[in-house]
């Protein structure tokens, strides 16, 4: 097996995306995710890839869309409101199909906000933040290792549905550190070989074909709408078929069911194992992707037993809304949440599940 | 009362007090133990508050968040008056003596007042391992890792022009008793 080592979250983040063949790298700082550009300037040119620190978020998202559209693998990273300001440029990669990773290690906001983990920006990466008909596709780990596994997927994803694949994370994830086992480093594609994997990409046409085109202007709107029609949503269908991720625990026989992603489940887990040693049975789902939102993890609620399922976040019940969607009025829903960059701690989550359920009887 | 131990440590920055606990993690992860190491986090300065949280158990940890600690490093008054009550009863309470002029209130939990920085400075003739003398104390009482397993975290951390700072802080591990 390979050797564990001890990391920071945000350290571990960088490596994983070297490994799985990032060598563009474009960043502005921001608390608490700067041992990203910090680790991938110190970093990446050894593995012979380029850092470049941008001027600002705004720079960055338009580094990522030169790099993306020349068929390089690229991420970028950055804190709540420094993705608030990527969102034109994350629109643009959507509409012109450019695969990218993003890094969100959510704070507390709006605004400038708080330095402190929170989980807030789960709207803005799910269903918007850019304009028009797009999404993001979005990844939520909630240990180290499985941050680093995912990075490792996410650029395959993004290559495959040509669209922005964002990991969000919070502050948390970002500045703790655990063992991890950093997967093998992937052989990263060539110059002369990007070609045939990306033939849309804009590498130099030599005179033997016709030039590509990437643009995010269509004066034509007929062919805009074609292009939603029929490139990108599509994409968006497949993904919902094929891309959904969740974990399910202790769902037969709960009184209650916790839906938490990131760190907020570790939290609920342990609340979780103090609730059963008072006798209640609590079961959990942990969506991994929030887009597309596992909404099948939902049919698996045992239904003679459970009396209300409880969205625990770090928001104003940004994520309950997709719970409602999901159970489609099947079961009462309660928020468990904490806001501004405040954590949930094991004994509040144990404190208010109990009140929930004492106002259910 | 689960497998996990979990150990707050509490003190100014400068003093190492995140040192510690990734010298703790280190020291488990090379137990095979499941570790988590998390700062708490801010606009941070030298003199300014710093703590961290180590859990560390053989089952995957859950949270990293704590409200309660088996173990509690005070490396100054303030954090020791400020994080005292989080002690489980009959769990371990390490204070610097030399930086906490007011004792520990507490009479349900072990004491053990471990004067770091003077014990570093007569016994080990450095002003730099108070902290470590402090990572000796507790992994003495709590055992945490054997010697040969701290000589590893050391060989670890410590390399290159660095590695000759290994002995120093090998005696450190043993410089304090009781």
């Amino acid at each position: 097996m390979a050797e564990k080592k001890l990391m920071k979250g945000n350290e571990a983040f960088a490596v994983a995306a070297i490994a799985a063949g990032c060598r563009y790298y474009f960043g502005y700082p921001i608390t608490p995710q700067n041992e990203v550009p910090e680790y991938m300037a110190r970093e990446l040119r050894a593995a012979g890839g380029h850092f470049i620190q941008a001027e600002s978020e705004l720079a960055s998202i338009s580094f990522i869309y030169g790099a993306a559209a020349a068929g390089a693998r690229c991420m970028t990273s950055s804190s709540s409101i420094g993705i608030a300001l990527m969102q034109e440029g994350i629109g643009s990669c959507i509409i012109c199909e450019l695969p990218c990773v993003i890094i969100n290690v959510m704070r507390g906001g709006p605004g400038i906000g708080s330095i402190q983990p929170a989980q807030a920006d789960y709207t803005m990466v799910t269903k918007g933040g850019m304009n028009g008909d797009a999404h993001n596709i979005v990844y939520a780990p909630s240990t180290i290792q499985e941050a680093v596994d995912m990075i490792y997927k996410a650029f395959d994803v993004a290559d495959d549905y040509r669209n922005p694949v964002i990991i969000c994370v919070d502050g948390m994830i970002g500045q703790m550190m655990e063992p991890v086992v950093v997967p093998e480093f992937k052989p990263v594609l060539e110059e002369k070989d990007i070609e045939k994997v990306k033939p849309w990409a804009l590498c130099g046409h030599k005179n033997k074909r016709d030039r590509n085109k990437i643009n995010s202007v269509w004066l034509d709107h007929t062919e805009l709408e074609v292009a939603i029609n029929e490139r990108i949503w599509p994409k968006y269908e497949r993904a919902m078929k094929e891309l959904p991720e969740w974990e399910s625990k202790n769902l037969e026989g709960a009184e209650a069911v916790f839906v938490a992603y990131g760190s907020t489940a570790r939290i609920a887990v342990e609340a979780m194992e103090l609730l059963e040693e008072e006798g209640i049975k609590i079961g959990l789902i942990r969506p991994k992707t929030l887009w597309p939102f596992p909404d099948a993890a939902f049919d698996e609620i045992d239904k003679e037993t459970t009396k209300v399922v409880i969205s625990v976040e770090l928001s104003m019940g940004q994520m309950l809304q997709d719970i409602k969607l999901a159970l489609e009025g099947r079961y009462p829903t309660a928020l468990i949440n904490r806001v501004g960059g405040m954590l949930l701690t094991p004994n509040e989550i144990v404190e208010r599940t109990k009140a929930v359920l004492g106002g259910m009887k | 009362m689960s497998s996990t131990k979990k150990i707050y440590i509490a003190g100014f920055g400068g003093q190492g007090v995140l040192l510690i606990g990734q010298m703790l993690a280190y020291a488990a992860l090379f137990d095979d133990k499941e570790v988590t190491w998390m700062p708490a986090y801010g606009p941070e300065m030298r003199g300014g508050t710093a703590n961290c949280t180590v859990c560390i158990s053989d089952k995957p940890i859950a949270s990293p968040v704590i409200t309660e600690c088996d173990i509690l490093i005070a490396m100054n008054g303030a954090s020791l008056a400020k994080f005292e009550h989080m002690v489980v009863p009959g769990g371990e309470l390490f204070v610097n003596t030399g930086l906490c002029p007011n004792p520990p209130k507490r009479k349900d939990i072990n004491v053990h007042y471990v004067d770091c920085t003077n014990i570093a400075e007569e016994k080990l003739n450095s002003n730099k391992v108070a902290n470590m003398v402090m990572l000796g104390a507790v992994n003495k009482i709590a055992n945490i890792a054997s010697l040969d397993t701290m000589f590893k975290v050391f060989e670890y951390t410590l390399k290159g022009p660095k590695a000759k700072l290994i002995p120093l802080n090998m005696r450190a591990m043993e410089a304090w008793s009781e």
